[in-house]
């Protein structure tokens, strides 16, 4: 076991914050590469022209997936001491399906609207005005709906793999997963090819 | 020829996934972008009113007391996305000053719409603590039950919403 690498040597503070500021560079690289610091190639996903958003986040999805699982069974990375944030499952609930209309409204998520503003775009730059000030608003009245905020833990400890919650195998949930993904990258590439021999055939008539 | 000036998505996605893999194994945490942007937000509040941040159970967290809502390390993971996609976006020859929107909406409108929907995201990735980056893709990676219903809540929300704000889009 030799990974999380941080933990297991003692890595000062100061290389750690650099090793962040590295790991930020690949991600946002690896997704201006992809389009997703175009709002337009993002918003796209909700009327299945363009299906970029789900075959970037599930090909990171399950590249992330199997590289953890595989790490784990060779027993060079503890998966118990990866940090995650507890789960709550009626914010939880309420807070992605406001998350999901601000997307389709913004047309940006946090992360890409980062990325959005690096390459010039000005949406990108009220996108991100804007949730400075949701997070302003949410910040000041959070204390009013305390009880709902913490309300719906989802295990003792906060969080709860799938594999464990349904008493699956982590390698049979991968696979489901995979699978689910290869076919979701299957209907993408047939639907948005739906869409552009719709666009060529009202532009001959 | 449709022309596509971006990568191959999957490929995009594979780098993605690998980037994702090496924070878990250096540093044992996800990546997120709403945590530094909150920690933004908390240290003008800070600035503002100490007192204020210390009253509130939830601004305390960030910067109660002596606590320096920046001196963490998702601030220095979102000054790396915004040089990573600097770097990309230089590289490729993208970088130009543009708003991107439907054919049907002006730029001005499309700048308030951004404002709204920021906002909106704003609250909801707050509530459910966590964002695209932090629980769709990382919480998707572990395999972590509560960041998969999140996801799927995302998703649900903006594909409900897509077909009222279509003028924005298509």
């Amino acid at each position: 076991m030799f990974a999380p690498i941080s933990i297991m040597t003692d890595m000062s503070k100061e290389m750690v914050l650099l090793i962040y500021f590295f790991i930020g560079i690949g991600f946002g690289f690896f997704l201006e590469r992809g389009g997703l610091g175009n709002s337009k190639v993002m918003a796209l996903q909700f009327y299945f022209r363009n299906m970029t958003v789900f075959k970037v986040m599930f090909t990171a999805i399950i590249t992330g997936m199997t590289g953890l699982i595989l790490l784990n069974a060779v027993g060079w990375l503890d998966l118990g001491s990866i940090y995650m944030n507890k789960s709550f499952l009626w914010p939880g609930i309420v807070g992605g399906l406001v998350m999901g209309v601000g997307f389709a409204v913004g047309g940006y998520c946090p992360g890409t609207s980062i990325v959005g503003l690096s390459t010039l775009k000005m949406d990108a730059l009220f996108y991100i005005l804007g949730s400075l000030f949701g997070m302003f608003i949410f910040g000041e009245t959070v204390p009013y709906f305390e009880k709902f905020f913490k309300s719906g833990l989802m295990a003792d400890n906060g969080t709860i793999t799938i594999q464990k919650y349904f008493g699956m195998s982590s390698g049979l949930v991968a696979f489901i997963v995979i699978i689910i993904a290869l076919l979701g990258f299957w209907g993408s590439e047939k639907v948005e090819k739906y869409f552009r021999d719709k666009e060529t055939k009202n532009e001959i008539v | 020829m449709k022309k596509n000036i971006y990568s191959n998505p999957y490929l995009a996605g594979v780098g993605l996934g690998i980037v994702m893999l090496l924070a878990f194994t250096i540093i044992g945490t996800g990546l997120g972008a709403s945590g530094a942007m909150m920690r933004t937000v908390v240290a003008v509040e800070k600035v503002v009113s100490q007192e204020h941040v210390d009253n509130n159970f939830y601004l305390a967290k960030y910067g109660g007391g002596d606590k320096n809502p920046l001196d963490f390390w998702l601030i220095f993971a979102i000054l790396g996305t915004f040089a990573g996609g600097l770097i990309s976006g230089a590289l490729s020859g993208r970088l130009k000053k543009e708003t991107n929107k439907g054919p049907r909406i002006s730029i001005k409108k499309r700048w308030v719409f951004a404002f709204i929907g920021g906002a909106l995201f704003g609250i909801g990735t707050k509530l459910a603590r966590g964002c695209t980056s932090s629980v769709a893709l990382c919480g998707g990676a572990t395999l972590d039950l509560g960041s998969w219903i999140i996801m799927l809540c995302i998703f649900a929300g903006a594909y409900m919403t897509a077909y009222f704000v279509r003028k924005l889009w298509i």
